[in-house]
């Protein structure tokens, strides 16, 4: 029975939840702009991190070495333009 | 007659009239004749409906060499302009569509098209497998490039060419200055093909990742496949912010967002920028497979091993990752500060090292090597030192102070002709003569091959050299015309003489193939060329399954050590081989998206709809049917390689 229940699904689940009503909060909650979109960021890549590993199943492959390198380099990727576009566009123009 | 108002082109002239009737004679001989011979039937069996990436490969192959005569009319046409001064061949507003056309053409439709092409026929080859990952959606990538490709295309004769540039900056693209259809054809018609590029994307690393012979470790892979698994990688990053950046500016003008206007929050140059987020890594899109043929032809005609495997692969990663870093480079001018332009100055001129370190490989190679000069050889040879002067001018348009003195003239101009005609074009055209007797069983005739690359290669020369001249002397870009007391006629007039010598070179190409088809001989070998990647080890051309027997690999250069270590590639007997089933539903699927785009561009509401439920249906259909695909028997397996010659050992 042990090993048929679905635990890190489960907890998974609880856990997105969780991050959905956090995001939500911002909505509700009296907050500044920074502080807004930096709990929507934080959580954003949290909850996809949470369903690549838990839902996706990244890492229970042999080859999970090659998910998680494109995985890193997307993230970087993604990290770069962001961070690159507003370096550009507002911060250093 | 109001609603048909609409698809009238906004300034016609005799030109766009002939052609259209030319295109209406063409469509209709083409139809007339495919009815006459009663080929309808094996169009649609072997053709429209396959899922074979030989096959698919061929059909982009095709696809490319068209669009190749397209954008080939419009560089003509445009240094016919230029090419006195103050000329009257064509007006401001033509010139303008010309260049843009002209642009989007050749490298989205005819340089894309040409590396899947190759990526599409070669890699499963070379890795020993049977065909890709997800055949199926192999072919719903060629159907939506082709659809795009067909949508842009028509936008010549109905409503009117796109006239921005193919980088379609705003605010001169939003619907204020770009009021005519043009510009959605392009955000369009580029959606949909790129679509097919994303998903080629991923088709592809998985295909390398998870389909390789067995034996064939990441480091025993062949050259051109790993560079094929990092132009995917590449695709993979870069086309979602083409995606993205093109449904904004889609919505801008069909839907009166503000994403790139200058008032209400828009930002202008927010579109320069996502462009070039994606469009530095699409340069390095193309060059990749580009260094990856040369590295298959180049050891092959030297006869020896290709020099420091190791480096190369490392710095192809390096270039996939620098390659992200460096997109301001193309706005240096934009207004940003001095700290923002440094940084990415540095880090422009840091990916030349790893281009530089690819060069040196190559010329080690040639060191001490017996080289044998053949078409594909001489091409290979030809790219070393005109790419080289282009990458050079690379460094210097990265000096972001002196950027301010070249941007936007014609020594940018002739920098990027000089890295993607040596880099992408002399490459495609090497692997056509390359890989064409495995393609189609017979070879391209040598003689021609060589004229048209003496043709091209001082064609090249002559067109684009003069530009660094003129656009240090001041000629901008794009401007239709110019007047006589600038000086800028004789460069000009050098530059058209270059471009036909160009066009003769295409011409020979072109007639190579039918030369060839009609008198090359049938009766050639497998390895024609003495090759050294698995690709040569099946025969020619190549039956429907690929290998027989999936070959084991032992050594980097397998099909080289069985043949001279006499390492053994295909143990065991014949299996039966599972293989995936043909299918109509891409190619309907994507007439759907060729609907939708149109009625997208026109504003044609209720169509849209109706395209988007078929494209919907098309995948509902997908998700619900059933398709085991089918199996070939030993005997059938057996009779086939006998038929071809025997078995491979
Ligand atoms: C040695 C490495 C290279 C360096 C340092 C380099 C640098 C640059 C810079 C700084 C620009 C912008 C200049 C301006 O707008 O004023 C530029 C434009 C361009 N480069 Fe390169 N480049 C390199 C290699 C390549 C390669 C390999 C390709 C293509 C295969 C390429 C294609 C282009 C294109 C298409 C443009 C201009 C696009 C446009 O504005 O329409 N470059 N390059
Ligand atoms: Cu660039």
């Amino acid at each position: 029975m042990r090993e048929l229940f679905p635990a890190k699904q489960v907890m998974g689940y609880f856990f997105s939840l969780l991050l959905t009503v956090i995001a939500l909060a911002v909505y509700f909650v009296d907050m500044s702009y920074q502080v807004a979109m930096t709990i929507l960021l934080v959580t954003a890549f949290v909850q996809a991190g949470v369903q690549l590993v838990v839902f996706m199943h990244a890492g229970e492959s042999k080859d999970k070495w090659s998910i998680y390198t494109t995985v890193y380099y997307g993230v970087f990727i993604a990290l770069v333009t962001i961070f690159g576009s507003l370096l550009t566009l507002i911060w250093g123009y | 007659m109001e609603f048909f108002d609409r698809f009238a082109v906004p300034n016609p002239t005799f030109t766009i009239y002939a052609s259209m009737v030319a295109i209406g004679l063409t469509m209709l001989a083409i139809l007339v004749g495919i009815t006459y011979f009663k080929k309808w039937g094996y169009l649609w069996r072997e053709w429209l409906t396959t899922v074979d990436h030989k096959r698919i490969g061929i059909m982009y192959l095709i696809s490319a060499l068209l669009m190749l005569f397209r954008g080939g009319v419009d560089a003509l046409m445009m240094r016919a302009q230029t090419a006195i001064p103050d000329n009257t061949f064509l007006n401001a507003q033509e010139y303008n569509e010309v260049f843009t056309t002209h642009g989007v053409v050749m490298i989205l439709f005819m340089a894309m098209a040409f590396v899947m092409a190759l990526m599409n026929f070669v890699t499963p080859l070379q890795i020993g497998a049977r065909d890709v990952a997800f055949p199926r959606l192999n072919a719903l990538s060629f159907w939506l490039y082709f659809m795009g490709a067909m949508l842009f295309n028509i936008s010549f004769v109905i409503g009117g060419s796109p006239d921005s540039g193919w980088t379609s900056y705003f605010p001169l693209a939003g619907n204020e200055f770009s009021p005519s259809v043009g510009t959605n054809y392009y955000m369009l018609s580029i959606q949909i093909a790129g679509l097919g590029t994303l998903i080629t994307g991923i088709n592809f690393i998985v295909t390398i990742l998870k389909m390789r012979a067995p034996g064939m470790t990441l480091m025993k892979m062949p050259m051109f496949t790993w560079s094929a698994l990092i132009t995917n990688l590449i695709i993979v990053f870069a086309f979602p912010v083409l995606t993205v950046a093109l449904a904004m500016g889609t919505m801008d003008r069909l839907f009166g967002t503000h994403f790139f206007s200058i008032d209400n929050g828009g930002m202008d140059m927010l579109w320069a920028n996502f462009f070039w987020v994606w469009g530095h890594p699409e340069v390095y899109i193309l060059i990749l497979p580009a260094f990856g043929i040369y590295s298959e032809i180049i050891p092959t005609f030297a006869r020896r091993n290709l020099y420091g495997y190791k480096s190369m692969v490392i710095s192809i990663v390096a270039i996939s990752a620098l390659s992200f870093l460096v997109w301001v480079h193309h706005f240096f001018t934009m207004g940003q500060g001095a700290l923002v332009n440094s940084i990415f100055s540095i880090s422009t001129m840091a990916i030349a090292v790893p281009t530089g370190v690819k060069i040196f490989n190559w010329l080690l190679t040639l060191w001490k090597g017996k080289i044998e000069f053949t078409t594909a050889m001489l091409y290979s040879v030809g790219f070393i030192p005109i790419f080289t002067i282009g990458g050079v001018t690379g460094v210097m348009l990265a000096m972001a102070s002196a950027d301010y003195q070249y941007h936007n003239t014609m020594f940018l101009v002739a920098h990027f002709h000089l890295v993607i005609i040596p880099g992408v074009v002399f490459a495609m055209i090497a692997g056509l003569f390359y890989w064409w007797p495995k393609m189609f069983g017979f070879m391209l005739n040598e003689k021609l091959g060589k004229a048209s690359f003496w043709a091209i290669a001082v064609g090249v020369c002559l067109a684009f050299f003069p530009m660094f001249i003129s656009g240090l002397d001041g000629q901008a870009r794009r401007m239709y015309t110019y007047s006589e007391s600038t000086g800028f006629g004789i460069w000009n007039m050098i530059s058209f003489i270059g471009a036909s010598m160009l066009a003769i070179g295409f011409i020979l190409i072109v007639y190579n193939i039918y030369y060839s088809t009609r008198y090359a001989s049938r009766d050639i070998s497998s390895d024609p060329w003495n090759a050294r990647s698995l690709e040569w080890a099946t025969h020619s051309p190549v039956p429907d399954y690929n290998f027989a027997i999936t070959p084991e690999v032992q050594s980097l250069e397998a099909f080289w050590d069985a043949k001279k270590k006499g390492h053994k590639l295909f143990k065991g007997n014949y299996k039966e081989i599972h293989m995936p089933n043909n299918s109509g539903v891409p190619f309907i699927m994507c007439c759907f998206f060729f609907l939708l785009g149109f009625a997208l561009v026109f504003s044609m509401w209720v169509v849209a709809i109706i395209a988007a439920i078929g494209i919907f249906s098309c995948m509902a259909h997908r998700s619900l049917e059933q398709d085991h695909g089918h199996h070939i028997s030993v005997e059938e397996i057996t009779k086939t390689e006998e038929k071809l010659g025997g078995a491979k050992k």
